[in-house]
């Protein structure tokens, strides 16, 4: 090691410590999970209600505020719920460095543009043309 | 310091036993449903692109959201939904056994059991029952 004599023990590991981070993985998949429980029944109920109707109807339902609210609550809790998820399924299986990184990008960009595109689509849909 | 190394294994690269895996248990039902869940999930996740290009549809105009009523309506798009449908209620409340499994209960043999049953069982009454007012609110028979 060609490290200076004079640092101390305390200066040679601080900062190498755990990051104080190790359960906000489970505790937003958690988080999200009972989130996802609510917003999956109010999913269900919009779509059945939506069921044969014409898309002009459709259209009009969707971009009403209280459900427009709810769809985008549902978009983006879900979008980041699957975003967790992914990432654990890829952090089981993939252990070379390049495919792990290469899946984790590519789970960032999956969620990023599903989950964009359809906000966008609600947001649309509430504000018009 | 060369009793800790050999204690801890530190410094010095050995063979490490292997934790058994999946081939080495014989196959149970929480087991089962604990790899269903994965698999739902998964398959959830890219479903989502479904819901987007319903969205999208919707937004676009009456001639994409045509597109989309087709395929959906369609044999292959109804499979599609009806699996869409079960793998949602069956993520979903196996999710929500993982939740009462946070609160540390339910962890006895048998409850674990029934709560497993009850998640297969319910997930697939729940898609039928879904069915059944999905084709009502469509009106029904014709």
């Amino acid at each position: 090691m060609t490290e200076p004599m004079f640092r101390t023990p305390m200066s040679r590991v601080r900062g190498l410590g755990a990051a104080r981070s190790g359960t906000s993985h489970f505790w937003h998949q958690r988080v999200t999970s009972v989130a996802g429980v609510l917003l999956t029944v109010a999913l269900i109920v919009i779509v059945i209600s939506l069921l044969g109707r014409s898309h002009a109807a459709v259209v009009q339902i969707l971009g009403s505020p209280l459900i427009a609210i709810l769809m985008l609550l549902f978009i983006i809790n879900t979008a980041y719920h699957m975003w967790l998820g992914m990432q654990e399924i890829i952090l089981d299986y993939v252990h070379e460095d390049k495919w792990k990184f290469l899946a984790l990008m590519s789970n960032t960009f999956f969620v990023s543009v599903v989950g964009l595109a359809s906000a966008f689509a609600i947001l649309k849909l509430s504000f018009g043309v | 310091m060369a009793e800790l190394e050999a204690r801890t294994g530190m410094g010095a690269k050995r063979a490490r036993p292997i934790s058994p895996h999946l081939q080495i248990y014989r196959p149970m039902l929480t087991m089962m449903m604990s790899i269903v869940h994965r698999i739902t999930g998964a398959a959830l996740y890219f479903g989502m692109l479904l819901i987007a290009w319903w969205l999208i549809a919707a937004a676009t105009g009456p001639n994409a959201y045509a597109t989309v009523e087709w395929f959906m309506g369609s044999i292959v798009g109804q499979l599609i939904l009806f699996g869409y449908t079960w793998a949602l209620l069956h993520h979903m409340l196996g999710g929500i056994r993982h939740l009462v499994w946070d609160t540390l209960h339910g962890f006895d043999p048998a409850d674990r059991e029934w709560m497993t049953v009850a998640t297969l069982v319910g997930s697939i009454a729940l898609t039928l029952a879904l069915w059944v007012v999905g084709y009502l609110a469509m009106g029904g028979p014709r």
